[in-house]
């Protein structure tokens, strides 16, 4: 089963195990974590569950669609190139772990 | 999955509906029902993950889980069939089908790319301070009336002159866009007395609004405009945008009325709840996002299978229509604690309210910035508000809300 790390702005640590394809947005949601907001429920339309890939990371994932990158220049803590944000993410086959760092503030 | 291994030898022959499929002759329309739904959501959430709907041929899924795998799942429940009771693929459909809410990827998105830009959380901030200060102005003028109408003075005023100077549409004639709307939700139900009647009295306001939608009648800086200069960029046509600049006011417009009305009668109705916004207006945005959840306004529409498949151990038909209430999702007590006690301290995020996955409400975050403006604002300036009377009820097929809401408001003292 592969793991969701999530790294949170204070520090902590938590890590989820998950099922293939499980989404990082929702499943961030279902535990509580904290620094994930997502208001718009996966919709693509709030940047609000705006996550930052740790470098081994960032090559597991889809590219950026349009409307993500659209949505990436509305992030309200800084836009790098380790961001997209966490709704547009599922865990994909293969993989034993992602490790996203959460920025310091979603709105 | 209990269904399943009863019809896995005879998969192309089984009825429908289903053998154990609990049935109900419910209807769904009924005035008794758009009354109080939410008795009847219970009983359809508690007879099973799915049900079938005798008098439309339909199942419907009524809880959160099911209702969120039918709504995440668009390859398999699309919309291009059309998110109503009829079959735009086998019948004809009362108008042209609208290209961002009646189509599917990748024609979708192309449309939905659009609307991202145009509503965006950054496009939308450069309104917050006209929009507030209206809010201002609206609340005040309550205020001094003292007994007013919530509904007239704040959730049709408000959205009317705020929304409709942000697409851009003339300011006068603008009443005509309700019953407009009114008849595009009524659309998704059947073609019941309501629809009909609905279409009869449409009156003018299809010629109007069609005007309205035209490229020189729209002011220079508005989504409309901006709906016309993504098809001077390519990205749709012309026509296209003439029909999404018609889309967007019969979606946003109504619907924001009847959520602003359903949150001014939950707080008139709670005044704990009323009291815990007004000493920290901060709450405005949770609050708004509660009675999405708990009185929300948007209560059904379908998709359609694309294909035979499994929905909760039940083999579907290709082309079957499948009833989606996301109002009741909203209720259920499988994902929400104490899900019929209006709360505005709950993080009632993840509500279905706007939908959910790609077909998730596209004007969803300038809905929500609205009602937290007048709510905001109401609750910085307004100590209680008192309903006088029952508030008016409006029936439509799909959505809920209120057209008269006589109250009474005094003001803060400072």
């Amino acid at each position: 089963m592969p793991t969701i790390t999530y790294l949170l702005a204070d520090g902590t640590k938590t890590d989820i195990k998950v099922d293939v394809g499980a989404n990082v947005m929702r499943t961030a949601i279902d535990a509580d974590i904290p620094g994930i907001v997502a208001e718009c429920g996966g919709a693509a339309m709030c940047a609000t569950c705006h996550v930052y890939l740790e470098p081994e990371t960032e090559s597991v994932f889809t590219a950026i669609s349009d409307v993500e990158e659209e949505m990436l220049e509305c992030v309200a803590d800084d836009r790098q190139p380790e961001s997209r944000l966490s709704c547009q993410l599922n865990v994909p086959a293969g993989v034993d772990r992602i490790t996203v760092r959460l920025p310091k503030t979603q709105s | 999955m209990k269904f399943q291994q009863q019809f896995e030898s005879r998969s192309h022959s089984y009825p429908v509906p289903v053998e154990g499929v609990p049935s109900f002759d419910f209807d769904p329309y009924a005035s008794e029902v758009l009354r109080d739904p939410y008795q009847y959501y219970e009983m359809l959430r508690e007879a099973g993950p799915i049900v079938w709907l005798e008098r439309y041929g339909v199942y419907a899924v009524a809880r959160y889980d099911s209702v969120r795998n039918v709504l995440t799942d668009p390859e398999t429940y699309c919309s291009s069939a059309g998110v109503g009771l009829t079959n735009f693929h086998t019948e004809e459909p009362w108008r042209q089908p609208s290209i961002i809410l009646e189509v599917d990827p990748p024609e979708h998105t192309k449309t939905r790319a659009v609307f991202t830009r145009i509503l965006s959380p950054r496009a939308l901030k450069k309104l917050t301070s006209t929009f507030e200060a209206q809010a201002e102005l609206m609340v005040d003028r309550m205020i001094e009336k003292g007994v007013c109408d919530g509904v007239k003075d704040l959730a049709d005023a408000f959205p009317i002159k705020v929304f409709g100077d942000a697409v851009g549409v003339p300011a006068e004639g603008r009443e005509h866009l309700l019953p407009y709307g009114d008849m595009v939700f009524n659309a998704f139900g059947p073609a019941n007395d309501r629809f009909k009647e609905c279409l009869a009295n449409l009156g003018p306001a299809t010629e109007w609004i069609t005007k309205a939608c035209q490229r020189e009648n729209l002011t220079p800086n508005g989504f409309g405009a901006e709906l016309y200069a993504a098809a001077d960029a390519g990205d749709i046509s012309h026509e296209d945008a003439g029909m999404l600049v018609r889309t967007t006011l019969s979606a946003g417009l109504d619907t924001t009325i009847f959520t602003m009305g359903n949150a001014l009668v939950n707080l008139g109705r709670n005044p704990d709840q009323w009291a815990l916004l007004r000493d920290d207006p901060t709450r405005a945005r949770a609050t708004i996002e509660e009675v999405l959840r708990f009185d929300s306004t948007f209560h059904s529409f379908y998709r359609t299978t694309t294909r035979e498949t499994e929905l909760e151990g039940v083999p579907l038909k290709k082309e079957q229509k499948v009833l989606v209430f996301i109002a009741s999702a909203n209720r259920d007590p499988r994902h929400w604690v104490e899900p019929d006690h209006f709360d505005v301290t709950r993080k009632a995020t993840g509500n279905m309210g706007f939908g959910a996955g790609i077909h998730g409400c596209a004007g969803q975050m300038i809905a929500r910035m609205e009602g937290e403006i007048a709510l905001r604002t109401l609750a910085s300036k307004v100590e209680s508000i008192e309903l006088l009377g029952e508030p008016v009820l409006h029936f439509n097929n799909t959505v809920r809300g209120y057209t008269s809401m006589p109250m009474r408001v005094t003001a803060k003292r400072h």
